[in-house]
């Protein structure tokens, strides 16, 4: 009786949590879907009258959103194949090759962590406008290309590959560009994938940075631009929604497709951190 | 020798990177905050000049930057500890072993973490609209009168706590469902044995055993809420009458909207100092603690 009781309560505070928790994203989907001026209503409305795709169809007709869709995903995209590719060499040669200076510079990356990324934000814009990099993709791309993080993250990984098989390897004749891109990086799967997610989601949800050195709309990320728009649209609530739903649900889709990379990452990265 | 030259051929193009794109303008940083760069520096480096300290001396007499310092501490020290009380309190119910279905309840819970934070942003500015959002409905629903929000200084700031402890809790919550499973098994079932109830199992056992996680969590929020920036940014311009100026946001108006670089940076300077002594005084709070467990 006791145990039924406790069971209700607990299953009673979870479902409340949950239900709270989903709300406002289940709400930015049925007002996006809303014919216009519904989601204003009083008392609200929770679900559409009759489902409309109007406000999605307005985003990419009127609103340039197509171009925001793409600038969004080219840049974390290429900002994921470049600094997975960087990272993972240097945490694979951190982890498994010998070289004077390796464990000292390893500790000054370490250290490095600590700083946080705004602090460099300033000089790092001067040097970039001197580069004639501002408002282009490499002003985004760039300061992503690798990360203190990403080569900890494969390094941790890379550890646990035995050296006899890549001496092995090496008896055998190849080359160390052959072990690493047929050895290490298959056997560090696992961990690069992670490291992808990561990077993926960070690109497409960063916003300061983007914010910053993205000047002219053409090139706005759907975060920037949707700051953007709130600004003129403010009172259009189902169009903003819809812009919502657009710039959210990639990563979503993304993160529910591989979540258990994405949960194996922040543990790693917390434990041994 | 060749594989030192492979290694070197391996790290040095991240290394690279890192040097030129982070460690080197972190130091320029520094040179910068101890000069009057601005928007005629911006045009002509010829207007530049080192002005030592004074950008600091001006940030300590500016009344805003006060301002943004106590939002950021607010900010900080009060949605910081609600964030991990939040996410502790989930991750206790989910570990309980009544529950069925968690990995549901935990992909539930960190959906908020895996979205854009621009976006829900903007859904929550609707969510907290004085007049027709859904909060003051609920709370109408409830018998409670209507709350301004965003508009009114006193609320802005802890609806903007509301929404980044929402947005982020379930990430906290997964460190804590693994630190609460690599607790092991034996030591609930000997304390059961010695007729130990359910709240001294979470005292004696969980609470111990939770704790190196839990300062983890807690350096990791600390610094991640010293950084508040785009809740103020898409919900209230860092209003209203400055209620909800942050110091990141201080730093971007004066170094990208304004071009006073050399003050922006002092501001920076200020914000990694702050962030620094906050996470070796939660390391030393962390050593201490630890000294304290082995003389059990």
């Amino acid at each position: 009786m006791k145990r039924c009781v406790q069971a209700a309560f607990i299953y009673g505070a979870l479902g409340t949590g949950a239900a709270a928790t989903v709300l406002p994203l289940l709400w930015m989907v049925s007002a996006s879907l809303m014919p216009a001026g519904e989601a204003n209503l009083l008392p609200p409305r929770f679900w559409p009258s009759t489902v409309t795709f109007a406000h999605y169809g307005v985003l990419f007709s009127r609103l340039n959103v197509g171009r925001y869709v793409f600038n969004s995903a080219m840049l974390a995209v290429a900002v994921t194949l470049i600094s997975l590719l960087l990272n993972s060499m240097a945490g694979y040669a951190f982890a498994k090759l010998r070289f004077r200076g390796r464990d000292g510079t390893f500790r000054l990356l370490l250290g490095a962590l600590v700083i946080p990324g705004q602090v460099g934000m300033l000089p790092l814009f001067l040097l970039l406008k001197q580069m004639g990099l501002v408002n282009t993709y490499w002003g985004v791309i760039i300061p992503g290309m690798a990360s203190v993080f990403g080569i900890f993250l494969v390094r941790q990984y890379a550890l646990s590959i035995p050296d006899s098989l890549l001496d092995a390897a090496r008896v055998d004749g190849a080359g160390e560009l052959r072990i690493y891109w047929s050895l290490a990086l298959p056997a560090c799967r696992p961990i690069l994938v992670t490291l992808g997610l990561f990077t993926f989601m960070g690109t497409w949800n960063d916003f300061l940075w983007p914010l910053v050195v993205l000047t002219g709309r053409d090139l706005y990320t759907l975060p920037v631009a949707l700051a953007n728009l709130v600004g003129e649209h403010v009172q259009d609530t189902e169009l903003m929604m819809a812009g919502a739903v657009l710039t959210v649900l990639p990563v979503v889709v993304v993160f529910m497709a591989l979540q258990r990379y994405y949960i194996q990452g922040i543990l790693s990265g917390s434990i041994k951190g | 020798m060749t594989r030192q030259r492979a290694a070197y051929g391996f790290v040095a193009p991240a290394l690279a990177a890192i040097a030129v794109f982070f460690l080197l303008p972190v130091a320029a940083s520094v040179l910068l905050s101890l000069t009057d760069f601005d928007i005629y520096a911006v045009a002509d480096r010829r207007n530049l000049r080192v002005v030592g300290a004074a950008n600091y001396v001006q940030l300590l007499r500016d009344p805003l930057f006060w301002v943004a310092l106590r939002n950021t501490g607010y900010f900080v020290l009060v949605g910081g500890p609600l964030s991990v009380a939040a996410s502790l309190a989930v991750a206790l119910f989910i570990d309980a072993k009544l529950v069925r279905a968690k990995g549901v309840f935990r992909t539930i819970f960190f959906l908020p973490v895996a979205t854009t934070l621009v976006a829900v942003a903007v859904v929550w500015r609707y969510v907290y609209h004085p007049r027709v959002g859904l909060l003051n409905y609920g709370l109408s629903l409830l018998g409670l009168a209507a709350v301004d929000w965003l508009g009114d200084p006193r609320w802005a700031m802890p609806a903007i706590m509301l929404m980044a402890v929402w947005k982020n809790f379930g990430f906290n919550m997964v460190i804590f469902i693994a630190g609460l499973q690599s607790i092991p098994e034996r030591l609930y079932e000997a304390a059961r044995i010695d007729g130990a109830g359910g709240w001294q199992q979470l005292r004696h056992i969980t609470v111990p055993g939770l704790a190196p996680t839990f300062l983890f969590v807690a350096v990791m929020t600390l610094i991640g809420y010293c950084q508040l920036f785009a809740e103020p940014y898409v919900m209230t311009q860092g209003g209203p009458a400055h209620s909800t100026l942050s110091v990141v946001l201080l730093m971007y108006e004066h170094g990208f909207r304004w071009w006073n670089l050399g003050y922006a940076a002092a501001v920076a300077f200020v914000l990694f100092a702050i962030i620094l002594g906050l996470t070796l005084l939660t390391l030393r709070l962390r050593a201490a603690g630890a000294g304290g467990e082995d003389s059990r």
